[in-house]
């Protein structure tokens, strides 16, 4: 990992206060028996970064064509009208921008360009870590005094966070290897080991196979978390970056996580082509 | 500490099997005594804890020390069993008997099936022959039905990539002829004339179609919607090819069952029923648990309608109420009882042990990689034109 000497400081600072001021808040959250703080339930952040992680204004749809005065709405998803258009968010990323290399910037404007074609989402593709944690889906945490185990709605996409270190990863993986340690009150997850096909969301952010993910869940109350991600990926981004959010307990007693097995959804689009008598000429 | 004394119910001492006990009765029997070389192992983990009283003590002593200590079940921090960890279910034994055998296979049964199965594995996992040239038009079948069906004779997998167990399922000490106990005949009864007009009718509707004329023909497997049979369930069982793997967790009010194929998270709710509405049928159904000792019990509603079990679809009247219960360090005894009065003339009910992984579970990612549907698909196309239809 590299990591100029300033910056080295910045994060040093961010690390020692940012959980300082979360602990300060945090005496009246669950714990398990042996003490940890008890994440067991169901949680959801709010907001829209699953479209753009970066600040963003909202636009009429993420797949646009050239108008007579200006782009409107791509023909594929003319028919969603306003459904179809992107709500705005004031962005996750701490700084604003991700600090994308060149060629990795145009990388991500291409793929903005492209984006029905490439979104995985839009294929019901497995979200990969940390796209999982906030899309517009709840996930549940299961958490013994042994195990940590996240289940996610979308997809039903899932990873267990091992607490025993088995080594590096033994194969590429869409939702990566997680191994998990307590740092205090914080929960401490590095993942790696992906394969580089997820996205960060739907504007077409990315990384590669290197991108090595250190997310930190602090419970700062009892039905909040407080989620940091840092994203260290050389090939990809000039330094590691962070993003950072709330994800909020569904407190509903009747809560659970739905069924979302979206693969059967999306046959028609991935192989209706091939079907004996095609609905779509 | 409780890491030192173990025992395996699936223990193959020369004893046999350990009597008549009818399999559809619930096991009540003490577990078998601890056989010679499991006695051997616990002296010799109790000496690595320090736990051996002195080197000079006689061995009938330490003999006796050991067979008095007893495998203790281990609990969660909430006082639960800890049913935790990585499992798997893979057996030779099938889910339904065979016409004419009992229910308890010989020892000397058990070690020809398992040396039948070991030789055509290996042989079976040999190099291919990199000179070789392209079989012939329709494939060369090896007579093992599993690698056929999956290579279709043309050299898709070989036993390489197949794991659909190597053991006959050993449960309380009893190998089994069948998972399925209850019947007595080790089979799903008959089904119910309503049973049997809803099955034609799914039928007729299939047969409106070709095998191969849309993606909603083909399998639920080759979909990566479900795993092959009944794998995820409820009830869980093997699948007989390959990744019958799956992880439980437990908290305080739930337990989570994931699925290696199709990485399918199934979560049971601990306490009072709330059922969801009729017409909400997920792929693996409601689940509800509760614990009844030391005895996990779940009863599951709402199976989906597509999923299937031994080629029947459930009705909206299935419902399968299953127990996991700690045998031993290295086994869930897993029971279930099915019942769907639409479909079948009465209940039936299996056993099947769930053997401890050692090693990780990795990700199923299957619909992310799935060439196989769109070739099916594009095949069938293809020769419908080289066919001029």
């Amino acid at each position: 990992m590299k990591k100029t000497p300033v910056l080295r400081v910045i994060l040093a600072v961010l690390a020692t206060t940012a959980p300082a001021c979360m602990s300060a808040q945090n005496g009246d959250i669950p714990r398990t028996p042996s003490g940890r703080p008890d994440m067991n339930g169901l949680w959801q952040a709010l907001g829209n970064a699953h479209w753009d992680i970066e600040p963003h204004a909202a636009r009429p749809a993420l797949a646009m064509q050239p108008g007579p005065v200006i782009p409107v709405p791509a023909n594929e998803v003319l028919a969603l009208g306003a459904v179809g258009s992107v709500p705005p968010g004031y962005g996750v990323v701490e700084g604003g921008v991700i600090p994308y290399l060149p060629e990795a910037l145009a990388l991500r404007d291409e793929n903005r360009e492209m984006w029905l074609e490439r979104d995985p989402e839009i294929k019901c593709y497995l979200p990969g870590v940390p796209k999982a944690t906030y899309m517009p889906f709840p996930f549940q945490i299961f958490q013994s005094d042994t195990k940590v185990f996240m289940a996610y709605e979308y997809a039903g996409a899932m990873r267990e966070v091992y607490m025993e270190d088995p080594g590096p990863p033994q194969v590429d993986s869409w939702m990566g290897q997680s191994v998990g340690r307590w740092e205090d009150d914080t929960f401490v997850v590095e993942v790696n080991g992906f394969n580089g096909q997820a996205w960060l969301d739907r504007a077409g952010n990315h990384h590669s196979t290197g991108l090595h993910v250190t997310e930190r869940y602090t419970m700062i109350g009892p039905n909040h978390i407080m989620y940091e991600a840092e994203l260290d990926d050389p090939e990809t981004y000039e330094r590691p970056w962070r993003i950072r959010m709330p994800l909020y307990r569904n407190i509903d007693p009747n809560a659970r996580l739905g069924q979302f097995k979206c693969v059967e959804f999306v046959e028609e689009l991935m192989y209706g082509h091939l079907r004996k008598n095609p609905i779509r000429r | 500490m409780d890491t030192c004394a173990r025992t395996r119910s699936g223990g193959r001492g020369p004893a046999g099997p350990t009597g008549s006990t009818h399999p559809a009765a619930r096991a009540s029997e003490p577990r078998d005594p601890l056989p010679g070389y499991a006695g051997a192992l616990v002296l010799m983990a109790m000496a690595a804890a320090g736990l051996a009283t002195g080197s000079a003590a006689p061995a009938a002593a330490q003999e006796r020390e050991a067979a008095a200590v007893e495998w203790v079940v281990p609990r969660t921090a909430y006082g639960h069993p800890d049913l935790q960890g990585n499992w798997s279910n893979a057996t030779v034994t099938p889910i339904q008997r065979p016409e004419g055998q009992g229910p308890v296979h010989t020892w000397e049964a058990v070690a020809r099936i398992e040396g039948f199965v070991r030789t055509a594995r290996q042989r079976g996992a040999r190099d291919s022959d990199p000179n070789r040239s392209a079989p012939p038009v329709g494939g060369i079948f090896t007579g093992d039905p599993r690698s056929d069906a999956a290579s279709g004779g043309t050299g898709g997998y070989n036993s390489f990539y197949i794991d659909s167990g190597d053991l006959v399922a050993v449960f309380n000490g009893e190998p089994r002829t069948s998972l399925i106990v209850y019947p007595e005949n080790g089979r799903t009864p008959a089904l119910t004339d309503e049973g049997r007009e809803r099955r034609a009718e799914r039928r007729r509707f299939a047969s409106r179609f070709g095998q191969y004329d849309n993606p909603e023909n083909r399998p639920l497997a080759e979909r990566c919607i479900m795993s092959f049979g009944s794998n995820a369930g409820p009830p869980m069982l093997p699948n007989y090819f390959y990744n019958n793997n799956y992880t439980i967790v437990q908290t305080p009010d739930h337990v989570m069952i994931m699925t290696e194929m199709v990485h399918d998270v199934r979560i049971i709710r601990l306490g009072e029923r709330k059922p969801l509405p009729a017409h909400i049928r997920p792929w693996m159904g409601d689940s509800w648990g509760r614990w009844e000792g030391d005895t996990l019990v779940v009863e599951t509603t709402n199976l989906h309608p597509n999923q299937t079990l031994q080629g029947v679809a459930p009705s909206e009247e299935f419902k399968v109420v299953e127990r996991f219960t700690r045998a031993d360090e290295h086994t869930i005894n897993y029971e279930f009882t099915v019942e769907d009065p639409n479909m079948w003339s009465g209940p039936w009910r299996g056993e099947v042990p769930f053997r401890r992984l050692d090693g990780l579970v990795y990700e199923y990612a299957c619909h992310e990689g799935n060439y196989a549907l769109e070739n099916v698909l594009r095949g069938a196309r293809a020769q419908e034109r080289q066919e001029g239809r």
